[in-house]
């Protein structure tokens, strides 16, 4: 489409301002070709020279911390699963008109009714086929075109539901297409975030602007989705299919469906019953009305769609066939990403809705035809090549970067299979000022639109995700490292309304108390983090009692108790450890060295840097049942040592990490106490704390047998440190002055059921939460996991404490061993048998062997 | 000819299944020299639900699951089919090849358009140098292409050694061409990668082939199998078969269950199912002539 940006008035940058010197070559945001401030910044330039160097870096800052504290990453793409990085964001926005944004929302909106049209044709009559408007290699050797999704109408004939187009300025500030993306567009998230950021970081730029809001976009999305429903239209189940974690996308999937309010749920979550679809979780099958898809279409059902499948629904093709569920976009709506349809499109768009295409792609060329192929190889250096075929982690090059070599290599490839590449001009992008840290730098900037089809067209959200880089060709790809996204504020001349996301008062919800619709896989997961936090607490106590005692001042070789205190953190010390003998000084070192590794080497298997971290992945999965508080909290669970330098060997100073891990207990209880006080008494609560609360009776046990139960060596240190780790110390004081015996000891962390520290504390709430768990399913005979738990909870009622203390000329208390051991055996055989009814999803579904049809001749 | 056509499939599992779903090509297809008459689909266990239509190739499809535990899922396919004769083309009267691959490349009319479907790669079928290199001994320069494929037809026929469950449907193209041994879809796919990396258009087959017992014996009921060949695209004439397995133009003695890009696209049985543990197949298939129509 044509630039509206023509008219300039020459208003003046400021001294600091007018430092910034973009390029004629290409097209600012911020600066004419003439030098002068575009209208749209006229007010916001003075407030750059009123910022300054120091303002600015402060309000980058402050943007980064915000990041950071929401917990807001992405996935580097093709790089490896566990490499998140911080989303980076520069704080100044991107200010397009209102006048200006008008048409190009227009231009977006004709082309998201295409993309929908022209599925609906591909995947019903094909009339763009039969009439050679698009020609058959476009069409069919396309792997995003998939057949069984032909003749399948969704709800109201609308296939596209929500469509992104990636836009770029050519240098007469004109836009372009850079890509088309249709199945669960991603970055909508990002940019709300974006703007809940910036908006923080320059409150008074943002009151004062008129910056309008994106809110309608979400409003309009959810409207939309909820007007799918077949069934329950009052008040449809909604869900949001992401991929899980190991997706780039999965911190915008966790954002979204907590934004929206939907349900977040992976294949294994869905199942299809009749022909219908239904979310496994703790009471049962519920019916789904929409599903919201992120995943790509392809690995939705290993029925249909592609066997190599693991994480698909099978039969969910069926279902849509059947229409009882409506999947947001429509399976095989990816076939409309290929970079191959962009020059057919301006034909397409006469065909199907008798227009001009209003914003265009950039130019195309396609290998598979050898005229083409051959204009491309002569020009490869003014080019940008890519699959025609948009396909997961695909390359693209741009021609002018690559060596003699890689030339050589990528034409051989071309050559070898022309049908499979493309090339285009390589679009640059305009230029926006981004603040570096020392002065304003023009950066290339894309710029990605959100459609959403609404009331029989499609609403633009007013604003989008920037992305922007120091050099164009570096935005060709998906985010990668080193580039920055920016905010977008289209600027209206007249107040805006302000929205929220809230629903609309006319639709009155009926009251519930319970969110029954935890996935079974959640509850899972929250059940593994109870029991996680709690193995990280267990262990930072007991390590800190280690530490703390290897750096007093006290002869280290007098600490009878400390060699059991290892051995009782760890049952898997390297043997030199395991027997050191800690009368003999030069064993220090390597004693001091292994407590290190246990602290810091996140190889050290049972480590306590292995314990937080398998946390802190457990707790990313269900992130969407984890409050923000939560997370935050979770995000700081890690332990760095000092700054060491590989070379030098390392003087291991442990005294420097008594006070990381007074940190780790303090966030550790804070993550506890925020469960106990701000989680609904739902189910997801229920699994959180049964986790919890086995680990911690585990770990009681396994301390009181590691430091009690052998009778040879000095009681007395022990008893202290029962007591310091326990966290029970207060309690015996107030109750036995300064006299340690072990009965009284052992009554405190064993049997008291006031004691929260206590094993038989424990007990009580198991109890409480199994015969719950059965109510809850309706069921009124005792449980298995109910008997189990009355059984341990009378034994332990039943203890004689003085009989566990009595040696009777044995080595070791034989009876506490043995009554401990019991206690251990209950308590695993509830968490299998909690596991085994409530947690177990339905086995991975499987393909029927295919066997070669056996054939004669 | 007319035939009356039974397939079994029976699937036993050593735990039960909980779920299953599955979907299936069986019912023969209308062609202009064939007719199916009382397509019956019998399942046991009685499945939950069942939903018959027509994909985008013209093949009646069936989709079925099952919600109950089952240890043993039976399926029976019955149909009465008859076959007339259809003329024999003229193989030397068809154009050259080179022209057939420029017109579907320009794919100026309808007919190009909806047939240049089958010239591209699809799940089991890939552009392969090494089949293009084979094809070329038979598609030598202005040959007709009927005639060119006839030829290369019998080659594969000549060259690969027919080895009963010698390969899985996994087992790449490449790889059987490196072997030089493979069952029918094998033999189809490999016709069908050569015919595809010269630009032509060809499809797969699926379907059932009659069998004549050994000399003097009775025909065993069961004995029969699901059969597979392909068809390739000649402007002006239209889809001609080629049964490489057998080297012969299938005629009155194949019947025909559908068509696709491969055999991904017409699986006879496909399913997914949980639980169950190991699993056992057993096919059989019973074609047989109806006495009263005499050949």
């Amino acid at each position: 489409m044509s630039s509206t940006t023509g008219t300039v008035s020459a208003h003046p940058a400021g001294e600091f301002a007018s430092l910034y010197q973009p390029s004629s070559q290409f097209y600012d945001e911020m600066v004419a070709a003439d030098g002068g401030i575009r209208p749209a910044w006229a007010q916001f330039v003075p407030r750059l020279d009123e910022l300054g160097p120091e303002g600015l870096t402060q309000r980058t800052e402050q943007a980064r911390r915000l990041l950071r504290e929401n917990g807001v990453t992405y996935n580097v793409y093709g790089a490896s699963q566990d490499l998140e990085r911080p989303w980076d964001l520069d704080p100044l926005p991107i200010l397009l008109p209102e006048s200006e944004w008008q048409p190009l929302s227009e231009a977006v909106q004709q082309r998201a009714l295409l993309l929908d049209r022209l599925l609906a044709d591909i995947y019903g009559p094909q009339t763009v086929l039969k009439s050679g408007v698009l020609p058959p290699h476009a069409i069919f050797q396309h792997p995003g075109y998939l057949p069984p999704c032909a003749g399948i109408v969704p709800a109201g004939g609308v296939f596209l539901h929500w469509y992104a187009a990636q836009l770029a300025r050519r240098p007469d500030g004109s836009w372009a297409v850079l890509g088309d993306r249709t199945q669960g567009p991603s970055g909508a998230g990002y940019a709300v975030e974006n703007r809940i950021i910036v908006s923080r970081t320059l409150p008074q730029d943002f009151q004062s602007s008129n910056v309008v809001r994106l809110a309608s976009f979400f409003i309009a999305l959810r409207n939309t989705l909820a007007n799918l429903a077949r069934q329950h239209r009052d008040n449809p189940r909604v869900v949001l299919l992401t991929p899980g974690p190991s997706s780039s996308r999965y911190f915008e999937d966790v954002y979204l469906a907590r934004y929206l309010g939907y349900t977040l749920v992976e294949g294994g979550d869905l199942t299809v019953r009749g022909v219908g679809v239904y979310l496994k979780t703790l009471g049962g099958l519920l019916p789904v009305d929409v599903i919201l898809r992120r995943m790509v279409d392809a690995d939705c059902d290993p029925l249909e769609l592609h066997p190599d499948s693991s994480w698909g629904i099978p039969g969910l093709v069926q279902a849509a066939r059947d229409g009882q569920v409506v999947i947001a976009n429509a399976l095989g709506s990816g076939f409309l990403e290929a970079p191959i349809l962009q020059p057919y499109l301006p034909a397409v768009c006469r065909h199907l809705l008798g227009q001009e295409l209003k914003l265009l792609g950039a130019q195309t060329w396609w290998c598979g035809q050898r005229e083409q192929r051959l204009y491309v190889e002569e020009n490869l250096e003014n080019l940008i090549i890519r699959p025609a075929f948009r396909q997961r982690k695909a390359r693209t090059h741009a021609g002018w970067l690559l060596s003699q070599d890689d030339k050589s290599k990528l034409l051989a490839e071309v050559r070898a299979h022309p049908t499979q590449f493309i090339a285009q001009e390589p679009i640059s992008g305009s230029t926006a000022p981004i603040w570096n840290g020392t002065e304003l730098q023009p950066w290339h900037v894309t710029f990605r639109a959100y459609a959403v089809a609404h009331e029989g067209g499609y609403q633009i959200m007013p604003g989008g995700l920037s992305r922007a880089a120091p050099r164009s060709e570096m935005l060709t790809e998906s985010m990668t490292a080193g580039q920055r996204s920016k905010d977008v504020w289209i600027l209206a001349d007249r107040p805006v309304e302000t929205i929220t996301l809230l629903r609309p008062p006319s639709t009155a919800l009926e009251l519930r108390r319970t969110g029954n619709d935890l996935p079974s896989r959640a509850a899972d997961h929250l059940f593994w983090l109870g029991r996680l936090i709690e193995r990280a607490e267990a262990k930072v106590r007991h390590v800190r009692s280690i530490v703390a005692r290897m750096t007093s001042e006290l002869q280290p070789a007098g600490l009878a108790e400390l060699h059991m205190l290892f051995v009782a953190l760890d049952d898997t010390w390297e043997s030199p450890v395991a027997n050191l003998d800690l009368d003999d000084p030069d064993a220090w070192p390597q004693l001091r060295e292994a407590v290190w590794e246990f602290l810091y080497d996140p190889k050290r298997k049972g480590g306590l840097l292995e314990t937080l971290q398998n946390a802190n992945r457990t707790a990313s999965i269900v992130r969407d049942r984890i409050s923000i508080d939560g997370w935050r909290i979770v995000n700081q669970l890690e332990l760095h040592p000092q700054a060491v330098d590989d070379d030098e060997p390392v003087a291991v100073d442990l005294a420097e990490a008594l006070m990381p891990l007074n940190h780790l207990l303090t966030l550790l209880s804070a993550f506890s106490g925020l469960s106990t006080d701000s989680m609904t008494r739902g189910p997801g609560w229920r699994f959180l704390d049964i986790g919890r609360r086995i680990e911690r009776a585990l770990q009681a046990v396994k301390l009181i047998r590691g430091l009690l139960v052998d009778a040879q060596a000095d009681l007395l240190p022990r008893l202290e440190a029962m007591l310091e780790i326990a966290d029970s110390s207060m309690t015996y004081r107030y109750r036995y002055l300064t006299t340690l015996q072990l009965a009284p000891v052992l009554d405190l962390v064993l049997v008291d059921e006031t004691n929260p520290r206590a094993v038989g504390f424990q007990l009580v709430a198991l109890a409480e939460h199994v015969k719950n768990l059965s109510r809850d399913r309706g069921e009124f005979a005792r449980s298995p996991q109910q008997k189990l738990m009355l059984a341990a909870q009378a034994a332990l009622r039943l203890v004689d404490v003085e009989a566990f203390c009595s040696v009777n000329g044995l080595e070791d208390r034989v009876l506490l061993d043995d009554f401990l051991e019991q206690v251990a055996t209950d308590l695993r055989s509830l968490s299998d048998s909690i596991t085994h009814t409530y947690l177990t999803h339905t086995a991975l579904a499987r393909q029927l062997d295919t066997l070669v049809t056996s054939d004669n001749r | 000819m007319q035939y009356s056509v039974r397939h079994t499939t029976t699937y036993s599992y050593s735990d039960s299944v909980a779920l299953c779903q599955n979907q299936i090509h069986l019912t023969p297809r209308p062609t202009p020299w064939q007719s199916c008459a009382d397509f019956e689909l019998e399942i046991s266990p009685e499945p939950f639900i069942r939903r018959c239509w027509t994909d985008i190739f013209g093949n009646e499809v069936w989709y079925f699951s099952i919600e109950e535990p089952h240890k043993e899922l039976s399926i029976t396919g019955r149909s009465k089919v008859a076959v007339i004769p259809h003329s024999a083309v003229g193989s030397q009267l068809t154009p050259s090849w080179e022209t057939v691959r420029d017109q579907l490349a320009a794919a100026s009319t309808l007919e190009l358009r909806l047939a240049a479907q089958f010239c591209f790669e699809s799940w089991y079928v890939h552009y392969l140098p090494q089949a293009l290199d084979y094809a070329a001994a038979s598609f030598q320069p202005d040959r007709p292409i009927l005639d060119a494929a006839i030829d290369l037809m019998s080659r594969i026929h000549a060259d690969f050694k027919y080895v009963p469950a010698s390969t899985a449907v996994t087992t790449s193209t490449a790889e059987v061409m490196q072997r030089r041994c493979g069952v029918c879809q094998d033999f189809a796919h490999l016709q069908i990668t050569c015919l595809r990396s010269l630009g032509l258009a060809a499809r797969y087959v699926s379907g059932y082939l009659m069998t004549d017992p050994p000399p003097g014996q009775p025909k065993l009921v069961g004995a029969d199998a699901s059969h597979a060949w392909l068809s390739i695209f000649c402007p002006g004439i239209g889809w001609v078969d080629l049964d490489p397995t057998n080297n012969v133009i299938p005629h009155l003695r194949h019947v025909t269950v559908g068509w696709g890009r491969d055999y991904s696209d017409v699986c006879p049985i496909q399913g997914v199912f949980t639980g169950g543990g190991k699993h056992a197949m057993e096919v059989s298939v019973d074609v047989s002539p109806i006495a009263s129509a005499a050949e």
